[in-house]
């Protein structure tokens, strides 16, 4: 490794780090809260070599390839490490009062440095420009959030662990068959060089991709990364894993984990399959995915009844959304580029999905783990009960709804402008259709917020630090609708240097 | 180019709220909340004041514009964050300013869950401004929509009678509505020449807006259907018949307040959509005009005034009686818009004027109505006409109000319902001469259940049984100077534009000119 790598590195170098330290830290104390502390100031030092490479302080290290051209941090790669670091930071606080409960009290310690360490796996993979990197940050993200979905050691927790392992293992095993086809088709694993050979090789006419293999492989890639972006037809894990798992760890899953998943299928396709004859193609592909997505996440939502249940079948709903973005390739596309309104969209939408669902959880997670509830009638009344979780939890389902001035609404007014630019009016039109099938339930839970009445008349008041995160992420979902130019500026820029 | 003065007008009554909901604590903390929330429609209502006055008469155009370019940076995406007011504009903004604050001053004595009440109210005040101001199609679309979430709230939490049931009513509709006006704004987005969102031309800014773009422009969906679908949208929020079924059900379960915001200015939102948008949009498109269909405007605004008018005679609820009567008053809008087929250009700006000033005057004469009714139930807590009468003397200042209410509203003379109603019939008799004269007999017919009603209620003796019972009789009290508030508010334009038309007039003929291109 030279000093290149090292600089290149240093976000993720750095994180882990921390999540050592914070082993270290738990074995010398045994104050869980302690330990919270240290990686949550820990991770400033993470963000401040992103920031870094983000603003090149100290020369210009961002550019170039490191690690022997697998690794790039680019600026695509750096808007995602940003967007990771203030979920894990959100995370950590939101799970403050979580970790020091006897539930998780003797492995608190251990909760936190598994966070730590999917976290830089999700980092590398945002990162990786090689099939082999990218397969292995994969799994780097995946197996800590095994352990983490377990982590209760109760029937179901184990079960929704166990289940993430198969199925996370199959999908695996899927996507490596399809680099496996990649590579024998094109002699290399380096997506620049993927994208050269493919355009050099012969293509058959009327056949998509141009030939049978590589529609397979992609395909399998596709489908491998399904599981992760938690898209039909492969979301059969996420209610139980969402149900079964901590809640905090199923914010982190929905936000994190999917949001490190598009952000590598968006490099992927533009960068190993960016030739524009290819991309109509692969378009085609995920708009269908899109449209199914939706339609089906937001069909199931309707008739469930445990509140993190309903969230999950919603975090369908909400990839099928993001799909859109992705699937909308410009018409009039020319030659391999990032730019475009499709990913800037796909961006833009993801990180406000990412503040608005974690506002969300978290307000869930303050509630649920104080009444123990989780069907939508142990929502009942809140309003008397905490006014102040239940505004910041209406105002995040009003988020994921998609009403003004939020950023759901502008993030979706977004992607559905791509589509309509990139002559899919019809997912456009989909797309709105969903919007008001999905307003049946989640105003539902609105409804039990605001109107019933309350089973008993406590009070719940939850920990400073999760409200703190909790109003920080309504606060971003806020921002970011009324002001949407400072994520989509962010994009942009972060886009053009690909 | 950034004035701000308009931004501030309109976010300042939803920036208060938010912070006064989440930072007022304590005890006396409905009361500090009170005072908070009353003095920003105050400031609100003198900022719109100094909009509608600061509005250069003789530069004309649109003023005050706020405009940022790169509100969303897509270039997919050709929308900006720009507001601004022109003639058609001003008047409505001062009167949301006048309303707003009426309104609040009315809420004096709500207890219920106060805290919530003046967030959703003031939210409320900050939606309905904005879609007066926005000259860009997204964020008109987005004001226009999120008045619902405060609308909805009100009439369900602080409501009577049934009040889920008809807030979720006039959600559904509002909502069906808004999701044509969506199909039209894509339909418009996705066709290449139009290239733009914004609804009038700033010259000053280089900005060209659709009324000049899009008679060249090949759309991608009939003009017809495009203007049908904002047709729908602002015919559901008018409302006219046959899609009106939602308004009395809302007017009469508001609370007293929201029903003065929902009558005098949410209705106004749907006027001014058909003027700005309707009539400004669609004058020279190609294969399909706003000319072709005047005529049939004109047969619906008639029948609306009149199935209006007959269906207010025969209610017995004080406030339903009211929120028909606004579908029979909202209908001469509709009226003066059809005068835009009448082939002299000045007849038809006529007509138009006269739409507009119908909707500055009904604002005013029908909040006071909604008012005044409010006050009289605080009271007696029956809004039953045949369970009152001889409330004249307990408390005659109401009586007087509510009679100043009942001749605007039937179109007195000196009163400013009088010229509004007369530009209309002016403006558009020439035209449509059988709808009109249909329409006018709306005026005698709410000559007829306006007086019929004060006499019932006001005057006379009170019924024996059933009617108030003694103690209830006896304990009557007039109005006090805090509920006087208000009603002087509102009372005081009705004479000021009786007396005075122009001050308001010269304003909107300004943006009906430009309208009318």
């Amino acid at each position: 490794m030279t000093g290149q790598d090292f600089w290149a590195l240093s976000p993720e170098i750095s994180l882990a780090a921390v999540a050592l330290l914070v082993i270290t830290v738990d074995l010398m104390t045994r104050n869980i809260g302690r330990v919270v502390a240290v990686a949550f100031i820990g991770l400033s030092l993470p963000l401040l070599f992103t920031l870094n490479l983000w603003y090149g302080w100290f020369g210009d290290p961002a550019t170039g390839a490191a690690l022997f051209d697998t690794f790039e941090a680019d600026r695509f790669s750096l808007f995602f490490k940003f967007l990771m670091i203030t979920v894990t930071a959100g995370t950590l606080l939101a799970s403050n009062h979580y970790v020091t409960s006897d539930k998780v009290k003797a492995y608190g310690g251990e909760f936190v440095s598994l966070l730590l360490l999917s976290v830089t796996g999700m980092m590398l993979l945002v990162s990786a420009t090689e099939l082999i990197t990218i397969y292995v940050s994969l799994e780097l993200t995946a197996l800590p959030v095994v352990a983490l979905a377990a982590i209760h050691r109760t029937r179901r927790s184990v079960e929704a662990g166990t289940k993430f392992f198969l199925l996370s293992a199959i999908s695996s095993a899927v996507l490596l068959y399809g680099f496996v086809y990649i590579f024998g088709f094109t002699g290399s694993t380096h997506l620049d060089v993927i994208m050269q050979r493919l355009a050099e090789l012969p293509s058959e006419a009327g056949v998509p991709f141009g030939s049978y293999a590589v529609l397979a492989a992609v395909v399998m890639i596709v489908a491998g990364f399904g599981f992760k972006m938690a898209v039909v037809p492969w979301q059969m894990w996420v209610p139980d894993v969402y149900q079964g798992a901590p809640t905090p760890v199923a914010a982190f899953l929905s936000v994190a984990s999917k949001g490190a998943a598009f952000a590598v299928v968006l490099r992927i396709m533009y960068t190993a399959f960016g030739d524009s004859a290819l991309m109509q193609d692969w378009s085609g592909l995920f708009a269908i995915l899109a449209a199914v997505s939706m339609t089906a996440g937001n069909l199931l939502a309707l008739s469930q009844t445990s509140i993190t249940r309903l969230l999950g079948y919603s975090t369908i709903a909400q990839a099928g959304y993001i799909l859109v973005g992705v699937a909308s390739v410009p018409a009039n596309q020319v030659g391999a580029s990032f730019a475009g309104s499709g990913p800037q969209g796909a961006m833009y939408y993801l990180a406000g999905y990412a503040f608005t669902n974690l506002a969300v959880f978290f307000a869930i997670t303050a509630i649920t783990s104080r009444t123990g509830d989780d069907s939508i009638e142990g929502l009942n009344g809140l309003l008397k009960r905490s006014p102040l979780l239940a505004g910041l939890l209406i105002f995040g389902i009003l988020s994921l709804l998609g009403m003004p001035p939020t950023v759901g609404f502008m993030a979706k007014v977004v992607v559905f402008g791509a589509a309509l630019n990139a002559n899919l009016a019809w997912l456009a039109v989909l797309g709105v259709v969903n919007t008001v099938v999905a307003a049946y339930y989640y105003l539902r839970v609105v409804r039990a917020i605001v109107f019933e009445d309350p089973a008993d008349d406590s009070k719940i008041s939850a920990d400073v630090p999760a409200i703190t995160a909790t109003g920080l992420a309504a606060i971003g979902a806020g921002v970011f609708g009324i002001a949407p130019f400072l994520l989509l500026e962010f994009a942009e820029s972060a886009l053009s240097i690909v | 180019m950034f004035d701000g003065i308009l931004t501030i007008t309109i976010f300042l009554p939803a920036i208060v709220a938010l912070l006064t909901t989440l930072l007022v604590r304590g005890d006396k903390s409905d009361q500090y909340i009170r005072w908070i929330s009353i003095g920003a429609t105050v400031v609100t209502f003198i900022l719109t004041a100094m909009v509608f006055f600061g509005y250069d008469r003789d530069a004309s155009g649109i003023q005050m514009v706020d405009y940022f370019e790169r509100w969303i940076p897509i270039d997919a995406l050709r929308s900006s964050y720009v507001v601004g007011v022109d003639g058609l504009s001003a008047p409505l903004v001062l009167l949301t300013g006048i309303l707003g604050m009426a309104a609040a001053f009315a809420s004096w004595r709500i207890q219920h869950r106060v805290r919530e009440y003046f967030l959703w109210l003031l939210l409320l005040q900050s939606a309905v401004l904005g879609v007066f101001t926005s000259l860009d199609l997204l964020l008109f679309f987005i004001f226009f929509e999120f008045e619902l979430i405060p609308m909805y709230m009100l009439i369900a939490i602080w409501g009577s009678g049934r009040p889920r049931y008809s807030a979720m009513k006039f959600v559904l509709f509002t909502l069906a509505g808004g999701a044509f006006m969506l199909v039209a704004i894509l339909a418009l987005f996705v066709t290449p020449e139009v290239n733009t969102l914004a609804m009038v031309s700033i010259p000053e800014l280089g900005i060209v807006g659709i009324p000049e773009i899009i008679a060249n422009a090949d759309l991608v969906i009939p003009a017809a259907l495009i203007f049908t679908f904002f047709f729908i949208a602002f015919a559901v929020k008018l409302p006219t018949f046959p899609v009106h079924s939602w308004l009395p059900d809302a007017h009469t379960d508001a609370p007293t307040a929201v029903s003065v915001m929902l009558a005098g200015v949410l209705l106004k939102m749907a006027g001014y959509g058909l003027l700005r948008i309707n009539v400004g949009f669609f004058q020279e498109t190609q294969g399909f005009t706003i000319h072709d269909v005047a005529g049939a405007m004109a047969v619906v605004a008639a029948i609306s005034v009149v199935y209006g008018g007959i269906i207010t005679i025969r209610q017995t609820d004080m406030k339903r009686l009211i929120a028909y009567s606004s579908v029979s008053h909202m209908g001469f809008v509709m009226l003066g818009v059809a005068a835009i087929g009448s082939s002299p250009a000045d007849t038809s700006a006529g007509g138009l004027n006269g739409a507009a000033l119908q909707m500055f005057t009904h604002g005013t004469i029908t909040g006071l109505a909604f008012l005044m009714v409010g006050l009289s139930y605080d009271r007696t807590h029956t809004r039953h006409i045949p369970h009152l009468g001889g409330l004249w003397k307990k408390m005659p200042l109401i009586a007087i109000f509510f009679l100043i209410a009942g001749f605007g509203s039937l179109g007195l003379p000196a009163l400013s319902g009088f010229v509004a109603e007369i530009m209309v019939f002016l403006g558009t008799f020439s035209v449509w001469p059988w709808a009109t004269g249909v329409a006018a007999f709306g005026v005698v017919l709410a000559a007829g259940y306006t007086l019929w009603m004060v006499q019932r209620v006001f005057f006379g003796e009170r019924p024996a049984n059933p009617g108030l019972a003694d103690d209830v009789y006896d304990g009557l009290t007039d109005a006090s100077w805090v509920d006087m508030i208000p009603v002087i508010a509102l009372a005081a334009p009705i004479f000021i534009v009786g007396i005075w038309p122009s001050v308001v007039t010269d304003v909107f003929d300004l943006g009906i000119q430009a309208v009318l291109r």
